[in-house]
């Protein structure tokens, strides 16, 4: 099948590769740009682990082709500290409240409480319960990570 | 990489979108948000030689009040039909149900238009479609058609689209005057598929009787449903003597292919679905009886 051309703006560095079609988001990332941080468990868009921003809004990477990504931007859990290495305040939280153990879901969680706290900077309890149902942990628990949210919440 | 090979397009209008299924026939599949149709192209439920990408047509993404309703083109994603306050004000409804599909991961790429043209029978906004009376617009190569709801689905994932119609909007009547309106679902875990739900609308005339009554059912056959022998049941009758545990009841007589699967039997299913149509019915009477919604 035909290859195509695509051009994205990951984490502020335009990239571009000819891809198949059939070539995930999260796949391109992973494989095209050396970017593993973006991590893939179900890959049918049930657990979350894959969630990157896409012109600042959290998607499954996973559930979507590189080729429609075309012309847009991408934010992967690489372009979340700052350049000097500085962890944002939503993975500063996660380290100080416990909110990871195997941290094999981390940096879906990063993307969607960024995006999360992005919409909604004070979210209520229930607001966080909601924004985090669609993110699997199979080990932490989900308490710390609750936290981590209200304390990110606190600092930004 | 999961899915099967595929040949992509990505036209640059909705008239060009339809001449390419009008080209490639049965082998060719609208992408649009892809959130029901890539996990099945992962999972290889589904398999298409081409995949005709409609996710950046600017026609086919807005809300307008057109012809006495609102119209929403098929291209708007969840998020933007449940953030936008004239939806709010007009059709509750969708503001109402919108949290209820997925997640907001989901929802930030998924599509009204896709939902309806997916015609998952556990669907949220097809429910609301067939509760409302809402009208179907679909685009081929020889023009626009207008398709009623109550035609519309068809079977487990099937509708009464041609293989060279594009769903290009839906227009959802506004209901004015003294209207309820409620949603009630009941899944395992928040945003999974329904096991089983309730979409209602109700309209009290000045003496409380019943004017109006829309009842979508998800979850509970091979296709959305709607509860019309409830509807014309409650029409005419004061609301206050209308006992919601039998609407719930009745709402379930009738049901021929409820599915049965590891979430539920039949009879939990039809149960559950009683239930919540009676939690819909009190809540959109009470809404209805007690404020006036403006539209």
């Amino acid at each position: 099948m035909h290859e195509r051309t695509v051009r994205v703006c990951v984490n502020g560095h335009h990239t571009e590769a000819t891809v198949e079609p059939r070539m995930t988001l999260a796949d391109f990332l992973r494989e095209q740009c050396g970017l593993t941080g973006t991590h893939l468990g179900c890959e049918h868009g049930a657990c979350g682990a894959c969630t990157v921003l896409l012109d600042g809004d959290a998607v499954r990477s996973c559930l979507m082709f590189a080729v429609q990504a075309d012309d847009m931007e991408v934010t992967t859990v690489e372009g979340i500290a700052s350049t000097d290495g500085e962890l944002s305040p939503v993975q500063s939280a996660l380290r100080e409240c416990h909110g990871l153990q195997c941290g094999f879901c981390t940096p879906g969680f990063v993307m969607s409480i960024t995006a999360l706290l992005n919409d909604n900077p004070h979210p209520t309890d229930d607001e966080i319960r909601e924004g985090l149902s669609g993110n699997f942990c199979r080990c932490t628990g989900y308490q710390s990570i609750v936290n981590a949210v209200h304390r990110a919440a606190e600092v930004i | 990489m999961k899915s099967a090979p595929f040949d992509y397009h990505r036209p640059d209008s909705a008239a060009t979108a339809a001449q390419m299924l009008a080209e490639f026939g049965e082998d060719a599949k609208i992408l649009a948000g892809g959130q029901s149709l890539v996990p099945m192209l992962a999972l290889r439920l589904a398999y298409f030689d081409h995949l005709i990408d409609i996710s950046g047509l600017d026609e086919l993404k807005g809300i307008e009040r057109r012809n006495g309703g609102v119209w929403i083109g098929a291209g708007t994603t969840d998020a933007a039909v449940g953030a936008d306050e004239r939806v709010c004000a007009a059709v509750p409804l969708l503001t109402r149900v919108t949290p209820y599909i997925g997640h907001f991961q989901i929802r930030s790429r998924g599509t009204l238009g896709g939902s309806i043209a997916h015609a998952d029978p556990a669907g949220e906004y097809p429910a609301v479609a067939l509760a409302l009376d809402a009208e179907m617009e679909a685009l081929s190569p020889t023009g626009s058609r207008q398709i009623p709801a109550a035609d519309f689905f068809t079977g487990l994932w099937e509708t009464n689209l041609e293989p060279d119609e594009v769903l290009t909007g839906v227009r959802f009547p506004v209901w004015a005057g003294r209207c309820g309106f409620a949603v009630q679902e009941f899944a395992r875990r928040h945003g999974d598929f329904a096991i089983a739900g309730a979409v209602m609308a109700v309209e009290l005339d000045g003496d409380d009787r019943v004017a109006r009554c829309g009842i979508g059912l998800l979850g509970l056959g091979s296709t959305p449903r709607r509860a019309l022998q409830t509807e014309a049941a409650v029409i005419g009758t004061p609301v206050g003597e209308v006992d919601a545990d039998d609407v719930g009841r009745l709402a379930m007589t009738g049901l021929d292919d409820v599915p049965a699967d590891l979430q539920g039997s039949v009879s939990y299913r039809t149960k559950v679905g009683a239930a919540l149509v009676a939690r819909a019915w009190a809540q959109a009477t009470n809404e209805a009886s007690t404020e006036a919604i403006n539209a």
